[in-house]
């Protein structure tokens, strides 16, 4: 498959047909199908997708959290540092989570030990991985939670989890991870469990932390809104496949997959006219019994013979730029049925 | 992006005083203060006692037995409980025997405690065969009476205060290795095990540090429970012959060197054992009410 990002230098983070199954009671599901990308140092990627379209078990897969045993990377590669990470043992993979690779959760309330102290839970990765003294670590956490917008954060820091609000929680979480200054941070839907005017904080907080630490970003979410501001490009994910991927203001402009039409059409627009919403017809598919040929084929309305006897690989779009691919027979037709319409 | 730094006050939580857990209802802390300062009244009666009250396991004054309890003695000590049949002071007989339980009791809670929690901990953690055996040999052992068990180590091991530490742990483990793991179960799939791990903590680290801190208040309300449990158990051992040996006389051997003269001296027999029973039953309230305290935040955790 090409590579995917216009950046010349060569990739911090490159995935390659990355296949992820479980095992269910059901039979044995794809969660992941075959997913390739690449991140580029200082870039913002947002993976979109619906319910069970396999953007969160791509980022377990990335941090080694594949639950097991019923889960399983069964193919692929993750190149990091020049290394398949998958090809290495966990205590190796083990000593890159944190300071190559780190990740924000969706819950910030249970992703917080409810036991211990927020200082004592930030201060812990200095206290472990850096040798830090109680002392020090504490200094570590106070200041990551000023870093991170917590008012008073030397009163704050021997404070439990339950005591802080939702996007207080989310920030704690977020100094958690940043703690090690992580190359590559994962944030798995960060804002999903937070208010709409939290989501916008928490959304403007990430993105001026990446800048400060140069970091990149792997941004999972099924809100285009919240993406919007933030990403420099975007992977769209349908039943583990990537359907679609390119810059992010291109593919908003000149989608080339049903799809992200559809995905696109759903958004209530606050500003723009009032237009009924157009919800994409169906619901996501049961990867047990998906389809021959494309996933999306039973939703769309560009379906033709093809797309039931062939399933769609992730090419160029014809006529856009070539960092912009979408994996459908139509797309060509569907850029320019979007654009006219 | 100047929104950051002024909007967190908007979302900042009412000051933390207001949600400090609350201490709980009056009776359930009356509960816990109640047995608390029953037990704590043993457990002074145990270290003080004997230094106050000297008892010689081996002394006999032939003139001085089955006295009643509340005679002044020929050598002018009152003996407020009464006297056994060798003459002994049943009050300082208990007073050491308290020793005795209490000892043998935190020994083997501790001992169980420890096989227990990490059986537990292995089991619920790494799953698989191990999950398995460790499960079932618990399985087996409960469906075996505890007490028949242990009196059949005892009987191979013979009685010392050592050997019934380890028959009683034996038949313990069980209870902690159970509660233990089914916490762990459910911890284990929480994020934050999750989010530690991307922070790179090794599998010793999530077991100690982050799982089993979160599983502790579960496993020490079994405890407080077990506690009682063992000591009654204990007291049972040496009633039958099997527990402590005469020579470090504990409630049960007070309380079967009194069976033979209930009828003319009951106060042998009785007195040990009402005191025995208020023991237990504190350590059952101590245990209901701690559950009763712990459990809405463990629901809402």
């Amino acid at each position: 498959m090409a590579a995917t990002t216009s950046v010349q230098a060569p990739p911090l983070l490159s995935v390659r047909d990355l296949t992820v199954r479980f095992r269910t009671r059901a039979g044995t599901i794809t969660a992941v199908d075959g997913v390739s990308f690449d991140l580029a140092e200082g870039e913002t990627l947002a993976v979109l997708g619906e319910t069970g379209s396999g953007k969160s078990v791509t980022a377990q897969a990335l941090m080694g959290l594949v639950p097991r045993p019923a889960g399983r990377i069964t193919g692929g590669e993750i190149h990091y540092g020049g290394v398949d990470l998958l090809t290495r043992p966990a205590a190796e993979r083990r000593r890159l989570n944190g300071t190559d690779l780190a990740m924000v959760f969706q819950d910030p309330l249970s992703s917080l030990n409810p036991v211990f102290r927020v200082g004592t839970q930030i201060g812990e990765p200095f206290r472990r991985r850096r040798g830090a003294s109680r002392a020090q670590a504490r200094r570590k956490a106070i200041e990551l939670m000023e870093r991170v917008g917590i008012p008073a954060a030397a009163r704050r820091v021997d404070d439990f989890p339950h005591q802080f609000s939702g996007g207080m929680r989310q920030r704690v979480m977020i100094a958690m991870a940043l703690a090690l200054q992580p190359k590559v941070l994962i944030a798995d839907e960060p804002t999903t469990a937070l208010d709409v005017t939290v989501q916008a904080q928490i959304m403007a907080l990430l993105a001026e932390l990446k800048a400060e630490h140069r970091m990149s970003m792997i941004m999972i979410t099924h809100d285009l809104g919240v993406v919007a501001g933030v990403a420099d490009r975007v992977m769209i994910m349908y039943a583990g496949r990537v359907a679609e991927t390119g810059p992010l203001r291109e593919v908003y402009e000149a989608a080339g997959h049903p799809y992200t039409r559809g995905l696109m059409a759903s958004i209530p627009e606050v500003s723009g006219q009032r237009d009924r919403l157009t919800p994409i017809p169906g619901s996501p598919p049961d990867l047990t019994r998906l389809p021959g040929g494309c996933p999306f084929r039973p939703r769309c309305s560009f379906a033709t013979d093809v797309c039931a006897a062939e399933r769609p690989a992730l090419l160029p779009v014809p006529t856009r730029p070539a960092t912009h691919l979408a994996a459908c027979h139509h797309a060509e037709e569907v850029v320019t049925d979007g654009v006219a319409g | 992006m100047d929104r950051t730094a002024v909007a967190p006050a908007t979302d900042l939580l009412p000051p933390p005083d207001d949600v400090a857990p609350k201490a709980g209802k009056p009776l359930g802390r009356l509960r816990i203060i109640g047995s608390l300062v029953v037990i704590g009244l043993y457990v002074l009666a145990a270290i003080f006692g004997p230094i106050l009250l000297k008892y010689d396991s081996v002394a006999t004054d032939l003139g001085a037995r089955l006295k009643p309890p509340g005679t002044t003695l020929p050598d002018g000590s009152f003996a407020v409980f009464g006297t056994d049949q060798v003459g002994q002071d049943v009050l300082a007989q208990m007073m050491q025997g308290a020793r005795v339980s209490i000892t043998v009791g935190v020994a083997t809670l501790l001992l169980a405690g420890i096989i227990g929690v990490a059986a537990g901990l292995a089991a619920g953690y790494l799953g698989g065969w191990l999950d398995a055996v460790l499960m079932r040999l618990g399985d087996v052992q409960l469906t075996f009476p505890s007490i028949l068990l242990a009196i059949f180590i005892a009987s191979i091991l013979g009685p010392s205060v050592v050997n019934v530490v380890i028959v009683l742990s034996i038949s313990n483990w069980v209870t902690f290795a159970r509660v233990t793991r089914s916490q762990v179960l459910s911890i284990k799939e929480r994020d934050f095990v999750d989010a530690a791990r991307t922070l790179g903590a090794r599998s010793w680290h999530l077991v100690t540090r982050t799982i089993l801190p979160s599983a502790i208040a579960p496993i020490l309300v079994v405890a407080t429970v077990e506690l009682g449990h063992v000591i009654l158990a204990e007291a049972s051992l040496s009633f039958l012959g099997l527990g402590t040996p005469a020579s470090t006389p504990s409630w049960g051997v007070t309380i079967a060197n009194g069976r033979d003269y209930l009828s003319n001296a009951w106060w042998i027999s009785t007195i040990p054992g009402i005191f025995l029973a208020i023991l237990v039953i504190s350590f059952g309230v101590l245990g209901d009410a701690l559950r009763d305290r712990f459990d809405p935040r463990l629901r809402s955790m």
